[in-house]
């Protein structure tokens, strides 16, 4: 099986080490693993803001781009979620790129059965469960089973981890305010827990929560999921 | 002159900043979700009952001529009397015409956000007529001066002691703290209204087809004495709320109550089947049912967004949504709150005035995930945004940008050239002042050096 990485543009340019460990644990099963250089974006941004004609562009070029990859793999739910999601209703159809494009913990669990990576992480943490992760995708347990099989490692549920954090891409910047409330709510729960970490499928929720953390100097740390699974 | 996208965003900010607001919604809301959890226990399989409501609403929004005609033939066979309101000042005129001719002085309300919708009340008051709310919740709003906070909780925003104190600054009443007390005050005023009012008017929870029927569930009892007690009942019925058959009451009140409040079924369910009959004692001598449509007919010829349509206004979205729960009820600006009201208002008011509605969410999805009759409305809110950048509500600056980034995202050069100067800016700290919005609360990430791009080319091809 030849797996395609995709590697949203934001991790690409912001968290490449989200990417880069991804590409460690996929090898570390010995899995083929290729990146088709020429991807950019998957147009989440034009289409989420009502650009349907800007995003149908990128979606047809995305699907050039990885066709022919037997699985497409992506440190991120939410873009993946575009491209299985949304794709077919931009381009009128599904395709074999955007039917055979998954998240990087459900690639693990439901494609290959894998869910212990032989990682180690000691450390207490919770699990924000990132929203097109949990509702478009259906993610409720993958992420938490890969964890619960890290050595060393204390998972703690936070009150409300299926609460949103306040992203929403461009909402965090057209309603600031809102964004901003939401994310505070966020960290308080994830405070009570008492976690030193809290970890996510999607560094684009981990970035809002990070924000907040760094300017209110709290002593937590963010960290993708791929990174817990890569550390040994 | 205020646009309404800004009163929006100076109320939705004076709100999220506002700390003991917050602590007071995540309290009630907090009840309300462990009521919900407990009251979805009584379905045997609540994902199917949510399944069989929306495929019982889709019929009959999809052929709602039929069961709009078939509604009225009814109503009229009961001795009721229907009326075809195509907008609130039709709505309006008629009541006012109904009030007159019955030489109506004074009106008892129960609940109900149609008569919101057309601001029933204050064209009541204007022509002289008192009108008096006698909802709990709602009494309590109207002598507050404000709109519903929430579309089944009207006061959700408001403690015991704010209520006591808006009794105490308004009523006159001594200071106290017992709820019992507050509504004991409320009901000794409201039962002298009851016997004294010329005309009930109500809302109506559905409208059954093949009986001609309104249903109205309540708690208070309040609704019962609205239309049972004075001379003439006006209920006004907006055209979605019809249900095929009288037996689809089964599965539609416990869905409403379970989703609404978590009660298996409300403390009052009504049935009005027309005015007083020869051999009845009581119940009013006219019965009159407006179908309002006010802007529906729009979103029901949209085939995409239709089964918005299908709402039954249980409030489950507005508490399921994380906005909601920071901005508040009153921040919107609209008369339904939440979710779906950022879906419906756009397509019931002015779509341009109302097009940032369906921006101020972040997508999360959590609202369709609870809605009863199953609206994809975090879907919707996207479809809402695409047809406000086609009718071109967008700026010109915004559609420039998006122009621009296409033209980079298609290119791989150019995304590696405009990738390698936004890192270099933000690296040396100049970008962030552009990126304000997010950079006055929150820190935005330096990136480093090498984006994956680099690491793949020097590290990650032959390893």
């Amino acid at each position: 099986m030849r797996v395609a990485l995709f590697i949203p543009c934001f991790i690409d340019q912001l968290f490449p080490n989200v990417g880069i460990a991804m590409v460690t644990v996929l090898r570390r099963l010995n899995v083929d693993v290729y990146y088709p250089e020429e991807q950019t974006c998957c147009g989440q941004p034009a289409f989420n803001t009502g650009y349907w004609d800007e995003a149908r562009t990128l979606a047809a070029r995305y699907c050039e781009i990885f066709t022919g990859a037997d699985a497409i793999v992506s440190p991120s739910g939410s873009c993946t979620a575009m491209v299985r999601n949304f794709y077919p209703e931009l381009l009128g159809k599904a395709t074999q790129a955007t039917a055979h494009t998954y998240e990087f913990a459900e690639f693990l669990v439901k494609k290959l059965g894998v869910t212990d990576v032989g990682a180690k992480f000691p450390a207490r943490v919770t699990y924000h469960d990132a929203c097109h992760a949990l509702r478009e995708l259906r993610l409720k347990d993958e992420p938490r089973q890969l964890l619960r099989n890290v050595k060393g490692i204390e998972l703690v549920e936070m009150d409300q981890a299926e609460t949103c954090c306040g992203f929403g891409g461009t909402f965090s910047v057209k309603f600031p305010m809102i964004s901003y409330a939401m994310d505070e709510v966020k960290v308080t729960s994830i405070q009570k827990t008492g976690a030193q970490y809290v970890v996510s499928t999607d560094s684009s929720c981990l970035m809002q929560i990070d924000g907040y953390l760094r300017r209110q100097n709290l002593p937590i740390k963010t960290i993708s999921l791929a990174e817990v699974l890569a550390a040994t | 002159m205020t646009t309404t996208l800004e009163q929006f965003k100076h109320d939705a900010a004076e709100k999220t900043a506002d700390l003991r607001h917050r602590a007071v919604i995540q309290k009630a809301i907090a009840t309300y979700d462990a009521a919900v959890a407990r009251g979805r226990l009584r379905f045997a399989d609540w994902q199917n009952a949510r399944s069989h409501a929306a495929a019982i609403k889709w019929e009959t929004i999809n052929h709602l001529d039929r069961y709009l005609e078939q509604f009225e033939r009814n109503v009229l066979a009961n001795g009721g009397h229907v009326f075809w309101a195509e907008t609130a000042e039709d709505a309006r005129a008629h009541i006012l015409q109904l009030a007159r001719q019955h030489g109506v002085e004074k009106v008892v309300k129960s609940k109900s956000m149609t008569t919101e919708e057309i601001h029933l009340n204050d064209a009541l008051e204007a022509a002289g007529i008192h009108t008096v709310e006698t909802d709990l919740g709602e009494y309590i709003c109207q002598i507050r001066g404000e709109p519903p906070y929430h579309i089944v909780t009207p006061v959700m925003h408001l403690t015991k002691a704010d209520i006591a104190r808006t009794f105490q600054e308004k009523l006159g009443t001594p200071p106290t703290d017992s709820a019992e007390e507050l509504t004991m005050i409320a009901r000794a005023r409201l039962r002298q209204e009851f016997l004294t009012a010329d005309m009930g008017i109500t809302g109506a929870n559905f409208a059954i087809a093949d009986t001609g029927m309104v249903a109205i569930t309540e708690n208070e009892g309040n609704a019962r004495l609205s239309f049972s007690l004075p001379r003439v009942h006006v209920a006004i019925v907006g055209i979605e709320k019809l249900i095929p058959r009288f037996e689809d009451l089964a599965l539609f009140w416990p869905l409403l109550s379970g989703s609404g409040t978590g009660q298996a079924i409300t403390a009052y369910s009504s049935l009005i089947g027309g005015p007083r009959q020869e051999r009845e004692a009581d119940g009013p001598r006219e019965f009159h049912v407006i179908l309002l449509d006010n802007g529906r007919t729009r979103l029901l010829a949209d085939s995409e967004q239709r089964d918005a349509l299908h709402c039954i206004r249980c409030g489950a979205c507005l508490n399921a949504c994380p906005i909601y729960k920071n901005v508040g009820g009153h921040a919107y600006g609209t008369t339904y709150q939440g979710p779906i009201g950022s879906v419906i208002t756009p397509h019931l008011r002015d779509a341009e005035e109302w097009s940032h509605l369906p921006y101020a969410s972040s997508l999360c999805g959590a609202c369709t995930d609870v809605c009863p009759v199953r609206i994809d409305l975090h879907h919707h809110l996207l479809h809402n945004r695409r047809n406000a950048v086609q009718s071109k509500f967008d700026s010109p600056l915004q559609r420039l940008l998006f122009r621009a980034w296409l033209a980079t995202m298609q290119s791989p050069a150019a995304y590696s050239v405009a990738s390698r100067l936004a890192n270099l800016a933000l690296r040396l700290g100049v970008a962030q002042p552009l990126l304000k919005p997010w950079t006055a609360t929150r820190d935005f990430p330096t990136p480093p050096k090498q984006s994956f791009k680099d690491y793949w080319r020097q590290h990650g091809r032959g390893a």
